[in-house]
């Protein structure tokens, strides 16, 4: 995992500090840029290039016409979607379909960094990270994402029974062993999945998941059944236009389990244990509960429930630390809030809109507003959507569902699947380009 | 700074989103940028999305005003449109309609 760059033509490059940036072109991978870029006005550090960490990066540098520099560091080398990764498990997408590459984020002038953070020296603002030299920050945005709370499966909290049973719920190379391990189970096998307590990662994702198992069993090994462990009592997302799909599309294959939380799994006998029931399989796939990622406990941005971090939604800024912003699945959603890709995204612009207002002096948005849109598809032909629009409550100091708006598809349709694929590709190069 | 001053004062006195959205220069290009999960930045469509860069205003207006109506059909649109006020509306149609097909930055 070598960066790309040096460490000592890095050094050199930033040594100059935040207040007399004078940032190289060479990491911006844009050589023959026609103008040269203005005076930075200060410098945004961004942790994690997801859905709302690319988004954050890409607007800041829109929005400040340049003025400000935008360090975003993420490990990995290409952007895998999950929005769409249901799809791998199914068969009628490929990972490569959902591997996207971050150099067009380098035409805006966002220095992308393949590096780590470790620690965030918020008294310093400061970011110290695993291959270069600390970066001193203005503003610092932390987009993680989520990470896992194994402690609650003990038998899962090592790596080796992880890497037996996934979660294959960050996209790569997990999307992947996962739809390997259900090629290789016997036809009449049974695949489990086990679906968290709420709040986790993309509401509707288990149940979009669990038709796309059943979409390849009914193509490749229809003796097949798929068992859905859910520790909530009843479906999360889009109740009703599940249980249709599962009644139309899969009758007689999917069978629901409400209430059934995983307390841990027996890797050796493939069989997930509840309060009161065993549960054995072919595949496993086991969802543990989710908390915001490591380096937002570790920069103390936890609020809520030892979990999630609490924000300022009209700016996104943390309720902990200041000058810090948060977005994404780490926060604690707002009302009525999901966790999903275009929430992620539009949290990207509340917080680009106020990092740029509050560092070149102007007022921020006094009632910002954003939407959600988020497909689930049930088969390779269909998809439906649920919508939501947010705005700033004043008086509350929050966002809340707008009432009247919003909502969801009346039914699943092939013209919704061909918007689904649309919508991926805008918010793609929304996100990256 | 001026800018921020009269922000102040508009919150102060308490006023309407109207005069709220006089003293916020970003209303529309913000709002904009909510419609881009979508379609697209800057309103451009990277495929199968309606443009809305460069349309006409009054087209714009008129078309979120036939959603929120239900006079126009649509999967998504009805929803969302219901979650915007007229002066919201008119904002990000201006917007939309300031902007280059092709996308600059």
């Amino acid at each position: 995992m070598k960066p790309t760059y040096t460490r000592r033509a890095f050094l050199k490059g930033v040594a100059a500090g935040v207040a007399t940036a004078t940032t190289p072109t060479f990491l911006s991978g844009c050589a023959g840029e026609p103008t040269p870029p203005p005076k930075p006005i200060g410098r945004v550090i961004v942790i994690g290039a997801g859905y709302g960490g690319a988004t954050c990066a890409k607007y800041i540098r829109m929005w400040s016409e340049r003025k400000i520099e935008v360090f975003l560091i993420e490990r990995n080398v290409q952007f895998v979607s999950c929005p769409l990764s249901n799809l791998v498990l199914g068969g009628s997408r490929k990972i490569e379909d959902l591997t996207i590459g971050y150099d067009k984020l380098r035409e805006y002038g966002v220095q992308v960094l393949r590096d780590e953070a470790t620690e965030v020296l918020v008294e310093k603002r400061r970011v110290r990270l695993k291959h270069i030299e600390d970066l001193p920050y203005d503003r610092l945005v932390v987009a993680p994402g989520v990470d896992f709370i194994y402690g609650e499966i003990p038998t899962l909290n090592n790596p080796a029974a992880q890497s037996l049973i996934l979660h294959a719920w960050k996209a790569g190379p997990e999307t992947v062993a996962l739809r390997k391990q259900l090629e290789a189970m016997h036809d009449g096998g049974t695949y489990i999945i086990a679906i968290p307590r709420a709040p986790f990662r993309c509401p509707p994702g288990p149940y979009e998941r669990a038709c796309q198992v059943a979409h390849y069993f009914k193509q490749a090994k229809p003796a097949s059944k798929v068992l859905v462990l859910d520790a909530n009592e009843d479906l999360v997302s889009k109740k009703g236009l599940f249980l249709a799909a599962w009644n139309d599309l899969y009758k007689g294959m999917i069978e629901y389990r409400p209430n059934q939380e995983a307390k841990d799994v027996d890797v050796k006998g493939m069989t997930v244990k509840t309060e009161f029931d065993s549960f054995k399989g072919d595949v496993l796939n086991v969802l543990p509960p989710m908390r915001a990622g490591d380096i937002a406990a570790q920069a103390k941005l936890i609020t809520a429930n030892n979990r999630w971090c609490g924000v300022n939604w009209q700016t996104m800024e943390s309720v902990a630390v200041a000058s810090v912003y948060v977005l994404g699945d780490a926060t604690l959603s707002a009302a009525a809030m999901p966790k999903s890709a275009s929430m992620a995204n539009n949290h990207a612009k509340i917080a680009a809109s106020a990092i740029v207002a509050t560092m070149t002096g102007q007022p921020v948005n006094p009632l910002p507003t954003i939407n959600n849109a988020c497909y689930s598809y049930v088969s390779d032909r269909e998809a439906m959507h649920i919508a939501s629009v947010h705005h700033w409550v004043p008086e509350k100091k929050t966002l809340e569902p707008v009432a009247g708006a919003g909502g969801v598809s009346p039914q699943r349709s092939e013209l919704e699947k061909r918007y689904a694929d649309a919508w991926a590709r805008n918010i793609w190069a929304d996100t990256l380009s | 700074m001026k800018a921020a001053t009269r922000f102040a004062a508009a919150i102060l006195v308490g006023v309407s989103f109207a005069a709220l959205a006089q003293t916020y220069p970003n209303m529309g290009r913000d709002l904009a940028a909510a419609c881009a999960i979508c379609h697209g930045t800057s309103g451009v469509n990277t495929g199968g999305m309606p443009n809305l860069a460069a349309q006409p205003k009054d087209y714009l207006v008129r078309q979120l005003q036939d959603f929120r109506d239900g006079k126009r059909p649509a999967t998504v649109m009805q929803q969302i449109s219901k979650g915007l006020t007229d002066e919201q509306i008119d904002a990000v149609a201006a917007y939309f309609s300031a902007q280059t097909v092709r996308e600059t930055r």
